[in-house]
């Protein structure tokens, strides 16, 4: 995998290389309708019991949402500063960064397992698990029925995205990329930068709800 | 079914269902004689330029934006006319009646239709109504998507459950029509079927009369909202602030967050089941939800007690 | 500008024989390919076998519905009939049926690339539909379910005893191998174009492969979304979509028809696309207005996605939405007008054999066309009070779907079968075939029209006994249909044992699938071309035609005859 072997269909790497990021582009897209339709619903709802979901926003836990936003940003950070190591060959800064990306996704899962202990905990967890609080209703439970399903694909999506940088971290350090190959690289960026900016979204839904004024 | 002129036509019987009729044999000859246009043209063309035909052909020409811009404007021109037609007849086929003369209640369930008339009475599967008067019906569903449909009349609406839907015929013929649900609702769907029986206005107060109704569907309203205390805040009398019901249905109501609202059957049903989302502005949010402690009946019987306290109006 | 595989070496080092088909015969060979023409013979085996699925379910309702108290079927197994036709066809059947096999054959080929984009990607969308298709079976082997292929809420959630969660699940993995052979599709058409082959020197049926596309990658994620809240609220109770736990069911109506209105345009676009080639190859001329045709493709793509409210008017939806609803609907219709007239045009100054192709081509556009002017009639919004949910809508959308894309997709089978098998189907046989699909059809979907107008709503296993006449004919036509349909399964194996074996060219066309051997070797083309032409370069006064990488011929001389004598 990532060899950069060129394919039949190919004329030359360039032409290979556009193409695949034309690829992820399109396959995000894809996703971006994927998610959209989830938060669509999202706001039909919010703006129907406006009031029942600030309720249930607020007991979302803020300080840790925000942990992991800091964290994915550095990863998309590390992750295109891994590129431009490839870009210049800078093998070493490449692996470095790569891992650290890794190491950064990794955290994220562990803040947010930590966030799903916190939930379980208080009771949050639709018909499993749902304490309905003085003055809640159904709508609240609708609201963390949006947060599982929506963390939860993300939380997917960023696994995925953590196996394909970790894989890309292996074969950088047998010395597969270089300034002439580093498709898989942008591919992958591409990919993780589009995780992050879903977390962006989903952040915004779920932790400033009930909190403001 | 009865015929038309036309060996299969259906049976014609209310002023809606000639409305449709008329737009729908207006589309009907557009569409054939678009069709003789299209499959006449074909047939020339296979017959007159077909491989063996002696016919000259000449060199094939790129000009065709002429055409092309004609029979593009021409196809968006009739489809204009035929859209601004139906649109006019929908508006007015869809909005509620201000002035219906008799309100009915239709519950629909899984999988028959259960009817109310205003002085209670009841009946399942059929529709008793009076010919020529502007009849307007509330539609409930105690389980699923079910539309109430009356080909007779070329009318139907879906029967949504968590909302009430309304719509209104004025049948001009008396007789007896099908009653059908078009909404896939369960393994019975196929005879959720009814009758509408269509009598004179004398006729039908007789069978009114006959039916042994003891109580109005607004007094059974009425001990409803005592049982379940509305009338404990919604009274003059209260101490709580609360909107008075009296002359409530078809007004105008301001709600907390600015927003106006006419109070229709749907302001109200929503009002007693989340009035969390419809506060009305100078009053105290202190309105409980009575979700899942009203059947559709109950909702049924305590609107039409809301709106017998405010005769005439309308939204 | 194009992306050029120029300059790759003459014969490809892997392989050795002429033929895709020759070079390996082994299971794994097949099922690991990369080579997207076996890519496009695996699913043609994968669909056609869904299509014989489906196509039992229509005859056994068709059956039951022959006598308005029918007791072929109990009212719960026929309500579950007709769900598992409805799943099967459209995402089992209608939607990869042109894109997955003739697309996937023949993209590559008619933009004169050696393979699709991602290869690897193809053979996994292949593993996807599979996966998709062995759960269905499952599904249907364990009883099915009674929603509908629609999945209304609160019915689907709460009401509904069969095997919903199973079906969406299918539903939903099908929607990953649709997304993928589209992303496939999409990617190619911008980056592997051989050179001198310019946007609008491309064939129509790949416009309408793009468009296809654009609208399966922009739609289907939607449907996903949808389904999977729906198996949620119907696994554990969360009031989504159920109004007994404070959501709403229209908000469920609003998500699934985002999709499946455009998902008619999946299904109609790519055939389309066949019925171009095939107008042009056996008119001997240009398609009319070629440039009108593309941009028609591109807007019925577009203009699709804000039309799916007209599937609601009778729901309850607010008036002034339902107008917006209906005036798009209208407006979508234009392009498809223009592309019927443009079709019809093509017919003039031309030079017409009647070669099976060409009877499916022109049944298309026959049966297209009443099908589109009955969509205007449910567009109409006081005309669709009536007709919503009636059998005017089944027939409505069987015209289109069954009258027009499975039309379609005979009449590229049979175009490209000589190309896809190197052999020739016996040309009297498929003409036979074509003109019984058209009788049986009509027949069967005609007198739907009438018992629509009577009032018959959909879904329903029993009548009224006086609609019986009409439902006893469309049972009739049913019968013939199902011969008609099962006449190419005979003679199309048939030929791949014993049809005369094909040339390159046999039906003297200029696309540049026609400039390699039928079939062709494993990588297309012996060297890239270039193309200097733009497509249908067809000469009525005398048939002869150059070809789009610039080689002038003259007319096969068995075309109309279905020999193709061509040489080239």
């Amino acid at each position: 995998m990532f060899s950069g072997r060129l394919e039949a269909q190919y004329s030359d790497s360039r032409q290979q290389s556009e193409t695949a990021q034309l690829g992820m582009w399109v396959f995000i897209a894809t996703e971006v309708l994927f998610f959209g339709a989830l938060v669509f619903s999202y706001f039909i709802y919010r703006f129907t019991y406006p009031e029942q979901f600030a309720l249930a926003g607020h007991d979302s836990f803020i300080l840790l949402g925000s942990v992991n936003q800091a964290i994915l940003i550095t990863s998309s950070l590390t992750m295109v500063l891994a590129t431009r190591a490839a870009k210049a060959d800078q093998q070493r800064a490449l692996v470095l960064l790569l891992s650290a990306t890794v190491a950064l996704g990794l955290a994220f899962l562990g803040v947010k397992g930590y966030e799903y202990a916190k939930d379980v905990a208080a009771h949050s967890v639709p018909v499993i698990d749902y304490v309905f609080k003085p003055g809640y209703r159904r709508p609240t439970e609708i609201f963390w029925c949006f947060y599982f399903v929506a963390t939860g694909l993300h939380a997917l999506h960023l696994t995925i995205g953590i196996v394909l940088v970790a894989l890309l971290a292996v074969r950088a350090a047998q010395g597969a990329f270089s300034p002439s190959y580093d498709a898989p690289l942008e591919v992958v960026g591409l990919y993780w930068s589009f995780v992050d900016t879903v977390w962006f979204f989903l952040f915004a839904c779920i932790y400033p709800l009930g909190r403001a004024g | 079914m009865m015929h038309h002129w036309l060996p299969f036509w259906p049976r014609n019987a209310a002023l809606s269902a000639s409305v449709i009729d008329t737009i729908n044999i207006g589309e009907f000859a557009l569409v054939l004689l678009i069709l003789c246009f299209v499959y006449g043209m074909m047939l020339v063309f296979c017959v007159k330029y077909r491989r063996g035909s002696a016919v000259p052909r000449h060199e094939t020409g790129q000009k065709s934006w002429v055409w092309e811009i004609g029979w593009t404007s021409g196809t968006l021109a009739a489809f204009l006319v035929l859209f601004v037609l139906g649109a006019k007849a929908y508006l007015f086929l869809y909005k509620p009646p201000s002035r219906p003369d008799l309100e009915l209640y239709v519950v629909g369930k899984q999988w028959m239709w259960k009817v109310q008339h205003p002085g209670g009475q009841r009946e399942i599967d059929a529709v008793h109504i009076p010919v020529g008067r502007l009849v307007k019906i509330i539609l409930a569903s105690q389980d699923v998507i079910h539309s109430f449909y009356i080909p007779a009349f070329r009318l139907k609406h879906d029967v949504v459950p968590g909302q009430f839907e309304t719509f209104w015929f004025e049948a001009d013929r008396t007789g007896t029509y099908s009653l059908e649900c078009s909404e896939f609702c369960g393994v019975q769907h196929a005879h959720m079927i009814g009758s509408v029986i269509v009598m004179s206005v004398a006729d039908y107060a007789r069978w009114l009369a006959n039916q042994g109704a003891t109580e109005s569907l607004a007094q059974q309203g009425f001990a409803l909202a005592r049982r379940y205390g509305c009338t404990g805040c919604h009274s003059a009398s209260s101490t709580v602030h609360a909107p008075s019901f009296d002359g409530l249905y078809g007004s105008v109501v301001h709600l907390a967050d600015g927003r106006t609202m006419a109070a229709d059957e749907r302001y109200i049903r929503d009002c007693i089941l989340i009035p969390s989302t419809q506060r009305v502005a100078g009053y105290p949010p202190v309105m409980p939800s009575f979700e899942g402690q009203l059947s559709e009946d109950d909702l049924v019987r305590m609107l039409a007690y809301i709106k017998s306290l405010s005769e005439g109006r309308s939204p | 500008m194009s992306a050029t595989t120029a300059g790759l070496p003459a014969r490809h080092p892997e392989s050795q024989s002429e033929s895709y088909l020759g070079d390996e015969h082994s299971l794994g060979s097949w099922l690991f390919t990369r080579d997207h023409k076996r890519i496009a013979i695996l699913f043609f085996a994968s669909i056609t076998f869904f299509f014989f699925i489906g196509g039992a379910a229509a005859a056994l309702i068709r059956l039951h519905l022959v006598n308005p108290y029918g007791t072929l079927l109990q009212p719960e197994v026929y309500n579950r009939m007709f769900t598992m036709h409805g799943i099967v066809m459209v995402w089992f059947f209608l939607i990869p049926s042109i894109p997955a096999t003739l697309g996937n054959f023949l993209i590559p080929l008619m933009i004169g690339a050696r393979d699709l984009a991602f290869p690897r990607l193809n053979l996994f969308s292949w593993y996807l539909f599979t996966l998709s298709g062995f759960i269905a079976l499952y599904f249907i082997f364990i009883g099915g379910d009674d929603t509908g292929w629609t999945f209304y809420e609160p019915y689907s959630s709460n009401f509904a005893n069969g095997h919903v969660i199973a079906a969406a699940v299918a539903v939903f993995i099908n929607g990953f191998s649709t997304i993928a052979t589209a992303l496939n599709f999409v990617v190619t058409t911008h980056k592997l174009r051989a050179p001198g082959m310019t946007w609008f020197r491309l064939p129509l049926f790949v416009w309408a492969i793009y468009a296809t596309s654009i609208v399966m990658l922009l739609a289907t994620p939607v449907l996903a979304m949808t389904l999977a809240l729906v198996g949620i609220e119907r696994l554990w109770g969360v009031g989504i979509f159920n109004p007994a736990l404070g959501g709403d069911p229209i908000l469920f109506q609003h998500m699934f028809w985002f999709y499946s209105h455009p998902a008619v345009y999946i299904m109609v676009l790519p055939a389309m696309g066949v019925v171009s080639e095939l107008v042009a190859c056996f008119a001997r001329r240009p398609v009319f207005g070629y440039r009108g045709m593309c941009y028609a493709l591109i807007s019925i793509a577009v203009i699709g996605f804000f039309v799916w409210g007209h599937h609601m008017f009778t729901a309850g939806i607010s008036l002034t939405s339902a107008v917006v609803f209906s005036l798009m609907s209208f407006i979508v219709a234009v392009p498809s007008a223009i592309k019927v007239f443009n079709w019809t045009a093509t017919l003039h100054n031309a030079r017409i054999s009647f070669d099976a192709p060409m009877l499916y081509a022109l049944g298309f556009v026959g049966l297209f066309t009443i099908g589109g002017l009955t969509g205007l009639v449910l567009a109409t919004l006081s005309a669709d009070i009536h007709l919503q949910d009636t059998y005017f809508v089944v027939a409505h959308f069987h015209f289109i779907m069954v009258g027009g894309t499975v039309s379609a997709y005979f009449g590229g089978l049979h175009y490209w079968w000589s190309k896809i098998t190197g052999r020739h189907y016996p040309e009297m046989w498929g003409r036979y075939a074509a003109i019984l699909m058209f009788v049986g059809f009509n027949l069967t979907f005609f007198p739907q029209f009438i018992l629509g107008y009577l009032g018959m709503p959909r879904r329903y296993y029993t009548y009224a006994p006086d609609l019986q006449t009409w439902n006893v004919l469309s049972s009739a036509g049913a019968s013939i249909l199902a011969a008609a349909y099962l006449l190419p399964l005979g003679y199309l194996t048939w030929s791949l044992f014993f049809g005369k074996r094909a040339r390159a060219n046999p039906w003297g066309a200029t696309g540049l699938e026609w400039r390699t051997s039928s079939p062709p070797p494993a990588h297309n083309f012996p060297h890239t071309p270039t193309v200097t032409e733009r497509p249908y370069r067809y000469d009525p006064r005398d048939g002869s035609f150059t070809t789009q990488d610039g080689a002038h011929f003259a007319e096969p001389a068995g075309l109309g005859l279905g020999l193709g004598a061509a040489d080239v």
